[in-house]
């Protein structure tokens, strides 16, 4: 066992420090990354674009894919060198992850070569912008049981109905959308997947306010959208497979839950001063932290494992599965302590009060959606039960019933559009 | 140790979405054959964060041998019977060199390297065996092949790498944690005095390697012959008496130092970092075969007409099992990179691999008996068995509160300039 970079990572990691030294700035905290995740304005919107542009000139933007679609047909292991090193360095990101991630993908997969040439690099350049429509109001945990309709009307179809959680529709030039176009088929068998052009007639897009007070998210709402049938991807009621695809590639895009770790409750810890003394010789606190340095740790060395796996022509272990299932609540956990030991001005947010910028007082408010998106931790744990261990899957009352037929709750109608 | 220090921050796109059937995640990294890029992600440089193919096959091969020489009968016979261990097990185990794997050929070892003892203990304790292998080798031989002599080293070492001497270690004097000021025992001019309790295997032992004070109060290593005039040993009823514990008393029994003299606390809890990663492969062990169990059990065992491994209340709690082991598992993974290199990270890696494996093995353990429910609570079934051994474990060179405060110390020290 080793940790070193052989000859070719070494060389590799050399070109993109000196790559990032000449088009960005070295960060000169953690918490910048973290601020660097959203974008709040059009200013930032163009300097991501910027920044993008830049990366895919130099061959950075998407380094595992084939050269004929301006990747540089890079290894895994270059595309984890090149995410290690720009961390350290102040720039723009949360802007076209999921276009690149997963929706390219999807197309690249069910598009055919003409299309390729059209979307792909103007996404890869960060020229155009792609946003997936998937949940819905009443389809989350449960994405199946979508009902945003469309319907056949010459060679086009006409969308109707509302998709909620878009990262970035609100800047989103084009988008993938999965719909039902069966409402009579059992429901994964009724759906169709689409792509868009999200300044269509009919679509209206609506921020959402989250308890964080930002709005990364967005409800989007389809009316009489049409859509020609050459924008189509995969066959009609063949929808759930291209969504599979399209999350498939997610599995690049899981990681760590950001903001305070390891790291940062323990430097707060050793500032803060208790009633008994400094708040790093308590016992209790010392515990904490014990617990959690293992978890970072255990997260971290399980991603070596993976990338070892990689490297080796392996396939890697399904271990690569818990990261988000331990950080996520381990973020809400550090959030809350590290108010905890501030003691009765914990709540208090004014940066000149909370240390630290206030940044686990903002990581306690965004925390819960970490343990919901991208697979709640209780979908994570069904999965790890099913998929990883072998348990039989839940039964499932809605299988095999035509989709209009389904039970719904007062939960689940279809909100007013 | 390039990668180690950096934090890897993954591209998490806030897709604010989750779905119903989601083998993306979970099998995260197996290639998708629809999609070309899967190609590249398998291939690249080598990260070298895993055991050799070689010690694989010796993993493999130990697994099959204990399946059949050490199944949970073994355990058994031993917690239920006069017998203080399966000799006929340990004759075997020291015929495939298995205890010699660390100790180098000059001292009649085999000289796989500690990987190699790595990868057996954790076999060893997914067996339960019922041999004296921590107390003689994980302890005993390493305080001799760090501390002794060179004529202490050829007395010793080869006699134990064969299982022709049986060696262990005498640092408890009753309730507490490891700890200089707790050590009563004294030696002085080649004299032994004092009362050791609970010593591991303190029945069937040779020879033990004995923490005392000396005439000017300094704490040192010393080897006492425990056949010799002066030792009396008196078993000691434990809550696993499938491994034998003792109490020792010395009436100026013959001691000689180990090495040069006293070495002080600091050699005594530079063995315990050591010991704990190979304890803490043991522990992994010992939760995957829990893990196994459970899972077995669970397929099997209906309940309201269904598998109880269908309900997500056990699904759940079976993946909470296999995170906490896979967590587990890579801390001690680092563990074995900083035995195998003697890294300057050992002593913070020993305490991050011994909490993790504590808390793995003794969640898996109680949650084992859980998920059996009533029958897992009878003598009969063997979840007792790795309950008992799981809390043995955890108490054994240090209770978690110890190592966790050790970790902590030693994160303390990390940072300082």
């Amino acid at each position: 066992m080793d940790f070193n970079d052989s000859a070719g990572e070494a060389a590799f990691r050399a070109e993109v420090r000196t790559f990032l030294d000449r088009n960005a700035e070295r960060k000169t905290g953690k918490r910048q990354v973290f601020r660097g995740r959203y974008v709040a304005d059009a200013d930032g919107l163009r300097r991501a674009k910027e920044w993008q542009a830049r990366k895919a000139e130099a061959g950075f933007a998407a380094i595992t894919w084939p050269t004929q679609w301006g990747g540089r047909s890079g290894t895994a292991m270059e595309q984890v060198i090149y995410n290690q090193e720009e961390a350290d360095y102040s720039v723009p990101r949360g802007v076209f992850e999921i276009g690149l991630g997963m929706c390219i993908p999807t197309m690249m997969t069910y598009g055919t070569p003409e299309r390729h040439g059209r979307y792909v690099k103007p996404a890869l350049r960060g020229e155009e912008i792609w946003c997936q429509l998937f949940s819905e109001p009443a389809a989350g945990s449960d994405l199946a049981g979508l009902r945003t309709r469309a319907e056949r009307d010459g060679d086009d179809w006409v969308i109707n109905g509302q998709k909620i959680w878009t990262s970035g529709a609100h800047f989103a030039d084009y988008g993938i959308i999965v719909t039902r176009t069966d409402p009579n088929a059992p429901k994964h068998q009724g759906l169709t997947f689409f792509y868009l052009d999200m300044r269509s007639k009919g679509i209206e897009v609506r921020r959402i306010k989250q308890i964080s007070g930002l709005s990364n998210f967005n409800e989007v709402f389809f009316t009489d959208v049409r859509v020609p049938d050459s924008q189509r991807l995969g066959k009609v009621g063949d929808g759930w497979k291209v969504s599979l695809t399209t999350l498939m590639n997610e599995r690049l895009a899981v990681g760590e839950a950001p903001g305070p770790d390891f790291e940062d409750i323990f430097a707060l810890a050793r500032s803060l001063e208790l009633d008994d003394g400094p708040a790093i010789r308590n016992p209790a606190v010392r515990e904490k932290l014990a617990d959690w340095y293992v978890k970072t740790q255990g997260l971290k060395f399980t991603r070596f494992r993976t990338m070892t796996a990689l490297s080796r022509g392996q396939t890697p272990g399904p271990e690569a599965s818990i990261t988000k299932a331990v950080s996520a609540s381990k973020l809400q956990e550090i959030a809350s302590f590290g108010m905890d030991l501030a003691g009765m001005a914990g709540g208090v947010m004014d940066a000149d009060v909370a240390p630290m910028e206030a940044w686990f007082q903002e990581a306690l408010l965004y925390a819960p959606g970490m343990r919901i998106a991208g697979g709640s931790d209780e979908i994570l744990r069904n999965i790890i039960a099913e998929r990883v261990l072998g348990l039989p899957a839940d039964i499932r009352v809605d299988k095999d019933l035509p989709f209009n037929q389904l039970p719904t709750g007062p939960r689940s109608a279809r909100r007013a559009g | 140790m390039s990668y180690s220090d950096r934090v890897w921050v993954a591209a998490a796109p806030l897709a604010f979405r989750v779905s119903g059937h989601r083998p993306v995640i979970a099998l995260g990294w197996l290639p998708n054959p629809q999609y070309d890029n899967a190609v590249h992600f398998l291939k690249g440089p080598p990260m070298n964060f895993d055991f050799s193919d070689d010690l694989k096959l010796l993993r493999d091969q130990a697994r099959r041998f204990l399946r059949e020489h050490s199944p949970p009968k073994a355990a058994r016979q031993v917690l239920e019977g006069e017998a203080t261990y399966d000799e006929k097990l340990w004759k075997a185990i020291s015929q495939m060199g298995w205890l010699g794997a660390a100790i180098p050929e000059e001292f009649g070892g085999a000289g796989i390297g500690y990987e190699g003892l790595c990868v057996l203990a954790e076999e060893l304790g997914a067996a339960l065996a019922p041999v004296p292998v921590s107390s003689s080798i994980y302890l005993a031989a390493e305080a001799i092949l760090h501390g002794g002599s060179d004529a202490q080293k050829q007395a010793w070492l080869p006699k134990i790498a064969t299982g022709e001497r049986i060696g262990t270690f005498a640092l408890a004097e009753g309730q507490g944690n490891p700890d200089p000021a707790r050590i009563k025992a004294t030696v002085k001019a080649g004299r032994l005095k004092g009362c050791k309790l609970p010593v591991p295997d303190g029945e069937i032992a040779d020879v033990a390697v004995v923490v005392a004070k000396g005439p000017d109060g300094g704490v040192g290593l010393h080897l006492v012959d425990l056949t010799a005039p002066g030792v009396t040993r008196e078993r000691l009823k434990t809550i696993d008496p499938s491994r034998n514990h003792a109490r020792l008393v010395f009436a100026e029994a013959a001691a000689e130092p180990l090495g040069g003299g006293a070495p002080g606390w600091e050699a005594v809890q530079a063995l315990l970092d050591r010991a704990a990663i190979l304890l803490a492969f043991e522990q992994v062990g010992g939760a995957q075969a829990c893990l196994d169990t459970a899972k077995t059990y669970a397929m099997e065992r209906y309940a309201f007409g269904r598998p109880i491994g269908s309900f997500q209340a056990i699904k759940h709690k079976l993946a909470d099992i296999y995170i906490a082991t896979e967590l587990a598992r890579s801390n001690a993974y680092y563990g074995a990179w900083a035995i195998a290199t003697d890294a300057a990270q050992l002593p913070v890696a020993a305490a991050a691999a011994r909490v993790s494996a504590t808390d793995a093995f003794e969640r898996a353990s109680k949650e084992n008996i859980q998920t059996h429910g009533g029958m897992g609570f009878t003598w009969e079934a063997d979840c007792h068995l790795y309950y008992r051994r799981a809390k043995l474990l955890s108490l054994t060179i240090g209770s978690p509160p110890f190592w966790k405060n050790r970790l902590i110390d030693q994160l303390e020290l990390r940072n300082e300039p």
